[in-house]
């Protein structure tokens, strides 16, 4: 009889075991698809505040997205026609990137910018430096820096800058309770 | 806990995260507990509504005791205990 009962005990270890192993880890991961102003701001505005709340944060940049990350001051050379062109048509960073809607031909951002620096709201340079010091982990998806033409060389000195694949968001995202795709 | 009792609260660490917006007064707090001892009273101070909501779901998630808040003249002192 307790032959029994340990087996089932050992047994309902075993699975306790797995079930712990498998619960989502307290982690959001965030897709940044966008290169809109008002969208990645949004991006940074939650990576933030995830950071304050403890929860640990993976940010993966993708597409129109890497260009936030684009150091405005820096032009590496060597780069081909086509790269060349996407760098010129692109966003050169943060500073240059625009609203989704009501851009009104830069008139629009401005005034956002403009708004927001009134209201004390943090913008979107001190978002990035405030990831930064709260570690705040950034992916760069590798296959869009290709397809764009970017290089490592060009890219903003943020800490431990990784590029991946998507087989890494996956994991990493497979892992966090919550995912976001901006 | 009621106004006057929270009137009443010897706050050991007072965070003044007025005039700072949306995620400010959250990081402001996370970035003040770390100087607080546990059982102390924390006091955070802000303009913004948001953080009305915001700062007793982080206690929750900290593990802190979320007290209350007073609001005063659109000032709110929000008080919890770590």
């Amino acid at each position: 009889m307790s032959l029994e009962i340990e087996k089932q005990v050992k047994l309902l270890e075993d699975q306790l075991k797995q079930l712990q192993g498998a619960q989502a880890k307290d982690q959001i991961s965030i897709i940044v698809f966008s290169g809109d102003l008002d969208k990645v701001l949004a991006a940074m505005i939650i990576a933030t505040g995830a950071r304050a709340m403890d929860m640990e944060v993976k940010m993966f940049f993708t597409f129109w997205g890497t260009t936030m990350l684009r150091d405005k001051n820096k032009s590496p050379k060597g780069k081909d026609f086509m790269s060349k062109m996407f760098g010129f048509m692109l966003p050169k960073g943060s500073t240059k990137l625009k609203l989704s809607k009501l851009n009104m031909g830069g008139m629009g951002t401005e005034m956002l910018k403009g708004l927001m620096q009134k209201k004390n709201v943090a913008s979107l340079e001190d978002l990035i430096t405030i990831a930064a010091e709260l570690e705040v982990e950034i992916c760069i998806c590798q296959m869009s820096m290709d397809l764009m033409g970017f290089k490592k060389e060009e890219m903003i000195d943020y800490p431990n800058l990784k590029y991946v694949g998507v087989g890494t968001y996956l994991a990493d995202a497979g892992e966090s309770r919550v995912q976001l795709f901006i | 806990m009621t106004t006057e009792e929270l009137k009443s609260l010897k706050s050991d660490k007072v965070v003044d995260a007025r005039g700072t917006a949306c995620p400010g007064p959250l990081l402001a707090a996370k970035k003040a507990a770390a100087d607080v001892q546990p059982g102390q009273i924390m006091e955070i101070l802000s303009s913004d509504e948001g953080t009305k909501s915001d700062i007793p779901r982080w206690c929750t998630k900290m593990n802190y005791e979320y007290f209350g808040s007073i609001d005063e003249d659109g000032i709110y002192r929000l008080f919890l205990k770590k």
